[in-house]
């Protein structure tokens, strides 16, 4: 059983990617072993029209993905009245999930409307993914190059959020060494897989963070799957440590959504 | 250290990595409901790793290193590794830090003859001391390879002399190439600049490491000189990677590394276990082209095949 919280549908704009069809791609999750997959839009990143990015994304995962795609809806806090996106996304669409793109919606993290948007995810219980990039800053369009999301100012948001439950995505050591550890003290703070590297990488990243902390998370089918999953063979984390950041930690979060949804 | 045979590699294909990793799970006390994870090699290749260093450990001497990096390759079922550079890194060595960096990769090949292969770090802003060194370590010694970082262009004439006598050797040349949208450091090389150096050498094997970063320029860039190859290693996990190689390069002249330790092997193999292509061009991919381009250097230094 295998929860991946960092998954996207669609097109991503600047190519296609081998699994960016969703039949295929919900094949080859369940072919791996994926047993639920938190599904973002890649759509969101640059549409405007947020609405029906969050309603195809869930028509998707309705017609492609039952029982294993979980809609996660995208808010961009700097569009007029994203509130009715964030109310459409849990009322309308049953979504626990949010997914935040501060540096593709061009806001930072003392922004007054991250601020807003991380009040009212608290406030409906909903969980929030802060994606810190997608691609390689390196190997960016030249015509849209977009920075990593400078994290300077996250703890303060966590602090000033208490109970909001806010999950790391994409973190290629933008968040490490003291930082890191105060982020993990500072609050409900969670960090996915993906972009943890260096032989090991699971060895090592559940030195700094605790495991209850650490998802699993693949950023497929940016990220060919079976970089995540190949990590848990080469790291020795031990049988109950896996089993927590492939499901237990997620489905627990979920839990939490879901009843703070009520 | 495991041995790590032919029928070992064998037993991978099927379904000996699964195996194993059931049987390291069941140790921890926990179900055996997450063993698809490891299900995902999709070959039964032994795996040559092309390019590995000393980084992403914690330890006092590169023996100690390499030692920490084995145990996790063990766990991937790597057969060999390619180590090049020591530690630390220096971006314009002098000769004498080379010599230094390239006497710690020796060090290491005298440990583990059967596992690891070794490169030889050169600066080619020296070229008399690069001839030196590649007389030392490759002409007089174990290394089958060269290493060509960012300290120069690779374009320049300079590299010419350095080219030539690998190609005498048959001893394979690696060379670091980037092509950043945030700017290249200031000596650091293009695929572009490495495909007009490989045009003046037509007949030596050379590799375009990291295929540019950005693979996607990178790869056209060499498509039209047939004797570079692509260096998939370093880098993030892109899924398309591997299969647009394959398609305009053919899977004889892409070749699996990893950059290990910086990058874990799980990332790096995952480029190619998780692309479309059929096995045959895995295996190629995952070794068999690294093999063939060393075997006449391996041949040559009596190293049992």
């Amino acid at each position: 059983m295998i929860v991946d919280v960092n998954v996207n549908l669609m097109r991503w704009p600047f190519r296609r990617l081998p699994f960016d069809d969703t039949p295929k791609l919900v094949r080859k999750l369940r072919e791996k072993g994926v047993t639920q997959a938190w599904a973002g839009s890649f759509e969101s990143l640059l549409h405007r029209d947020m609405r029906t990015v969050n309603s195809r994304l869930a028509a998707e995962c309705r017609q492609s993905g039952v029982g294993i795609l979980v809609p996660v809806g995208s808010i961009n806090p700097t569009l007029p009245d994203w509130q009715e996106d964030l109310r459409l996304c849990q009322d309308a669409h049953g979504m626990h999930v949010l997914r935040l793109h501060p540096n593709y919606h061009g806001y930072t993290l003392d922004a007054d409307v991250c601020h807003a948007v991380c009040a009212l995810a608290n406030k409906r219980g909903m969980i929030v993914q802060l994606v810190l990039k997608i691609e390689d800053e390196r190997s960016h369009h030249p015509l849209l190059r977009v920075p990593t999301v400078d994290i300077s100012a996250l703890e303060a948001l966590i602090n000033k959020h208490q109970g909001l439950r806010l999950i790391v995505m994409n973190n290629y050591g933008t968040v490490r060494g003291a930082a890191l550890d105060r982020l993990v003290k500072a609050g409900h703070v969670y960090f996915e897989t993906s972009h943890a590297e260096q032989v090991g990488a699971f060895e090592k990243l559940i030195k700094r963070v605790p495991y209850e902390r650490v998802l699993c998370g693949s950023h497929f089918p940016f990220f060919n799957l079976e970089a995540t999953l190949l990590k848990f063979q080469e790291s020795r984390i031990g049988g109950f440590i896996t089993d927590a950041i492939q499901h237990g930690n997620a489905q627990k979060l979920m839990q939490y959504a879901a009843e703070g949804s009520r | 250290m495991k041995d790590l045979n032919r029928r070992g590699f064998c037993s991978i294909a099927a379904g000996g990595l699964a195996s194993a990793a059931r049987h390291s799970v069941a140790a921890g006390g926990a179900r055996e409901t997450r063993t698809n994870s490891t299900q995902t090699t999709g070959s039964d290749a032994p795996i040559w790793d092309l390019h590995c260093h000393f980084s992403g450990v914690s330890a006092e001497t590169v023996e100690q290193r390499a030692e920490q990096i084995l145990s996790y390759a063990d766990r991937m079922q790597i057969q060999r590794l390619v180590f090049f550079m020591g530690w630390p890194w220096s971006k314009y060595p002098k000769p004498q830090e080379v010599r230094r960096q390239n006497d710690q990769v020796l060090s290491v090949l005298k440990r583990w003859p059967d596992r690891l292969l070794g490169f030889a770090y050169l600066n080619a802003q020296y070229p008399d001391a690069c001839l030196q060194e590649i007389e030392r370590c490759i002409q007089e010694g174990p290394m089958v390879g060269v290493k060509l970082w960012v300290a120069h262009k690779c374009n320049a004439s300079e590299l010419d002399p350095i080219i030539r006598s690998c190609g005498e050797l048959n001893a394979l040349v690696y060379q670091h190439t980037w092509l950043k949208v945030t700017g290249n450091l200031p000596d650091e090389s293009t695929p572009m600049d490495l495909a007009e150096l490989a045009q003046r050498h037509p007949t030596v094997p050379i590799v375009c490491g990291h295929t540019g970063g950005d693979w996607t320029r990178g790869i056209r860039a060499i498509r039209q000189t047939a004797n570079v190859y692509a260096g998939i290693g370093g880098g993030d996990p892109s899924a398309g990677f591997v299969e647009m190689a394959v398609r305009e390069l053919g899977a004889k002249r892409v070749l699996y590394g990893s950059d290990a330790g910086g990058r874990s092997f799980a990332s790096q193999l995952a480029k190619v276990y998780g692309a479309q292509l059929s096995q045959a061009e895995k295996r190629l991919i995952l070794g068999g082209n690294l093999r063939r381009l060393l075997t006449p250097i391996l041949r040559a230094k009596g190293v049992k095949l």
